[in-house]
């Protein structure tokens, strides 16, 4: 896939992350304890041989950055190539502020123009999947299309979280017909995962053609706009697919976690999901240390009880501590004999002795980072 | 390149005999150990956090694991445009060549390497021990003593004094005397192999060494006594802290257990004084409902169902169901399967267990074949050996590396017995 360069969008605001969003992109919300949601995009681009890689930011980019740096974890801090990261920019004529993917995309055209892979994979941040870029690639060649988009059948989501996916109808040559964004009534469960291929000088072209227009969205304005004058097709994606757009998707997306087969999906086979590494000590177990069907990052110091949880790198769960069904961020402390269930603590969080948090599974609750509770 | 103060030169090249099949096929710097580590990473980190970022690592035995690991140094930040890691090997010269015949002939092979940084001092240091130090305090120490060697000492136990060098010094520090491995020693400062000297006058003593037919080339016999008989300032450097030099099995095994501890005396988890090493890339380890772990070190990438006490799993450890894993180290991507049963043993990286296999329950007899090497009790599983379905292993075994089904000759290997790969059985 050397003959191909990734963009990835690191995502709009997303309102229904509530606190979690507030502070961080999307695309950079803790994962999988010791990941953050853009770690699964990136490592699937460099796994299937993409060496460079543009990532288009907008909102609270800080932790993004500060993630990602020269790309060091993802072999991606090249002499030529490697990772750029475009937040917006002010200039004499512009606000800076992306109005849209295509603006966004458009307002780094030169990446795109300077570059000379003839593919660009277009992605966003947020999604936490493992796929193989390259056998897409093989697909988007052989089928002749100016774009491919990847969709999957989402049996395993609820018409609530159906209605915040990109739903589409294919005819059955697999070419799209009808694409909706974030429809309110979703005629049927094939969904965009808001993966693209496409020829970078078409890619060009359109995104030149929409801006000139007044446009500045990428799916909306070019892809919906042009269903008949485009060949668009379906690339079907069968594996395991989260997009974290809200908090009790990302609490069920975590404990996904917790299922073997998933693991095994995303961690295990074809290649290995790359992230920022911290130099944590392995975690350490006390005596009194009880630990059933959990997640357990280095740096954990555990005394306490653990069960049904995720716990991120540099966690303390002390003497008497009890933490069920919950997500904790890097380096929160669980004091003595404080509890929590259905619970997603963000990092830093300090549940003081004998303090007792509970949520609901359709309803965790989630405190913020840095607070004492 | 740009001038620094002090370089660090880090011996790497012993082998480490006496840990037996652990370091069959690599240098005693390169044994795994604490969960995720190997044992020259502490060195390593020692330096980088002691504000030294010029290391020389002079690598000799089985050296491409070292090699492998420590790359151009990036876990350690010594991926550098001026200074970082080089790893300095023995090499032909132009009328001959030669391996490094002891400690001081390994620098005086090197000279020109010390030289293009031209520092004021360097500091000898071996991957071989277990410790967090400062080196930066102790450069302050010899600076302020104005020493032209400056050795750092740990207080030992009387009886134990005679399995190091000792050092007898006045009350401000200053060597007088100096014995390797004496009978009946007069003081208890052991030397924890650790120097620093002035380069200048190191130097000098370096090449007047290489002239002298009789010297054996090493820091201890022959370069100290001789700076020590010409009255040169020579000072001890008392260190108090965690040290321990893993040599043995016994102590190997003993220094990684003393992580598990409820308070470990050697702290790993300190933000200000981190130890760092090449990462696994595996995602967090899981504990599965059945899964029981306490009193132990657990690496990312495990995956427990069966049960763990007292022990240290490296990453990509995996425990099936039913076993139970008491009071021993178990090296990276082992897979130990179900209904096993393991007490005090060491097993190597990429080993198979075979399910119902029982590995170190026994009769406490010293092993056959090397009985100076495993008589603690400890069996020992080298790396990659696949250990056969309802194996039974007694104490103090050795079973070599790759050892496979056809090694074994019966399903019970009795205490003190060795398996070796392509063995002839009686």
């Amino acid at each position: 896939m050397t003959n191909t360069m990734g963009l990835i969008l690191s995502g709009w605001r997303k309102p229904e992350l509530k606190d979690l969003s507030y502070i961080r992109s999307v695309s950079a919300i803790p994962f999988g304890g010791k990941y953050r949601a853009i770690d699964f995009i990136l490592s699937n681009m460099v796994n299937s041989g993409i060496k460079n890689v543009g990532v288009l930011t907008q909102y609270s980019f800080r932790s993004l950055m500060d993630h990602l740096g020269a790309g060091k974890e993802w072999d991606l801090d090249r002499r030529y190539d490697g990772l750029f990261i475009f937040p917006p920019s002010l200039s004499d004529d512009e606000s800076g502020w992306y109005k849209g993917s295509a603006d966004a995309m458009y307002h780094n055209l030169s990446f795109l123009k300077r570059s000379n892979e003839d593919y660009v994979v277009i992605s966003q941040g947020n999604s936490i999947f493992k796929m193989q870029l390259d056998e897409m690639l093989e697909y988007h060649l052989e089928s002749n299309a100016d774009i491919t988009l990847a969709y999957r059948k989402m049996y395993d989501y609820s018409r609530e979280d159906l209605s915040r996916l990109g739903i589409i109808k294919l005819n059955e040559n697999n070419r799209v017909t009808d694409l909706q964004e974030k429809p309110l009534n979703p005629q049927s469960d094939l969904a965009s995962i808001g993966l693209y291929m496409i020829r970078r000088t078409l890619l060009i072209s359109l995104l030149e053609e929409c801006i000139a227009h007044g446009d500045y969205d990428f799916v909306k304005d070019i892809m919906i706009k042009k269903l008949d004058k485009l060949v668009i097709n379906g690339y079907e994606f069968k594996g395991y697919w989260r997009n974290i757009s809200s908090v009790r998707n990302y609490y069920r997306c975590s404990m996904d976690m917790l299922n073997p087969a998933v693991r095994e999906e995303l961690f295990i086979s074809n290649g290995k999901v790359y992230t920022k590494v911290k130099d944590e000590a392995p975690a350490k177990y006390n005596e009194e240390a009880e630990v059933r069907n959990s997640i357990v990052a280095d740096g954990c110091f555990i005394e306490g009880v653990v069960e049904d949880s995720v716990l991120f790198r540099g966690v303390t769960v002390a003497k008497g501590a009890v933490v069920r069904n919950s997500i904790v961020m890097q380096a929160a402390v669980i004091e003595e004999n404080a509890s929590i269930n259905y619970a997603i603590l963000d990092k830093n969080v300090v549940l003081t002795k004998g303090k007792y948090l509970k949520g609901e599974y359709d309803y965790p609750v989630v405190v913020s980072k840095n607070s004492v509770v | 390149m740009v001038k620094k103060e002090i370089i660090a030169l880090l011996l790497a090249g012993g082998q480490g005999s006496r840990l037996g099949i652990l370091t069959k096929k690599a240098a005693k710097p390169a044994v795994l150990f604490g969960g995720k580590y190997r044992i020259i990473d502490f060195s390593l980190s020692n330096c980088i956090n002691s504000g030294i970022d010029t290391v020389g690592v002079l690598t000799q035995y089985q050296p491409l694991k070292l090699n492998n690991h420590i790359g151009i140094g990036k876990p350690w930040d010594m991926d550098r445009m001026n200074g970082g890691v080089t790893i300095l090997s023995p090499y032909m010269k132009e009328s001959s060549g030669e391996w490094y015949k002891g400690t001081a002939n390994a620098i005086s092979q090197n000279i020109d390497f010390v030289d293009k940084t031209a520092p004021k001092y360097v500091i000898i240091l071996s991957g071989d021990h277990i410790y967090k130090m400062d080196y930066s305090e102790m450069l302050k120490f010899h600076i302020k003593n104005n020493a032209e060697a400056t050795i750092s000492v740990i207080d030992v136990p009387y009886e134990e004094a005679s399995r190091y060098g000792i050092m007898s010094c006045d009350e401000k520090g200053r060597i007088y005397q100096f014995e390797e491995k004496p009978q009946h020693p007069k003081s208890t400062l052991a030397s924890m192999g650790v120097y620093i000297f002035t380069w200048e006058v190191l130097r000098e003593y370096l090449v007047r060494d290489e002239q002298r037919e009789d010297s054996d080339h090493d820091f201890g016999k022959d370069i100290i006594p001789a700076m020590l008989s010409e009255e040169r300032r020579l000072y001890a450097y008392k260190f108090s802290g965690y040290w321990k030099d893993v040599g043995t099995i016994q102590a190997f095994w003993e220094s990684n257990m003393d992580l598990v501890k409820r308070v470990p005396e050697f702290n790993l988890y300190d933000p200000e004084w981190k130890i760092y090493t090449l990462n696994p890339v595996k995602p967090p380890h899981y504990v599965a409902p059945s899964g029981s772990i306490k009193t132990s070190v657990i690496a990312e990438g495990c995956m427990v169902y069966g049960t763990v006490r007292n022990s240290v799993l490296f990453p990509g450890v995996i425990v099936e169901r039913d076993t139970l894993i008491e009071n021993s180290i178990v090296m990276s991507n082992t897979h130990i399967g179900e209904g096993c049963v393991l007490d005090h043993c060491i097993i190597g990286e990429s080993a198979t267990v075979g399910a119902r296999a029982s590995i170190g329950k026994g009769e406490e007899v010293p092993n056959a074949d090397r009985p100076s090497i495993y008589n603690s009790g400890i069996t020992v599983v080298g790396e990659r050996a696949e250990i056969p379905e309802g194996t039974v292993i007694g104490k103090n075994v050795m079973i070599d590396m790759y050892a496979q089904q056809e090694d074994f000759c019966c399903s019970t290997v009795a205490s003190g017995s060795s398996i070796y790969k392509g063995g002839v059985c009686e």
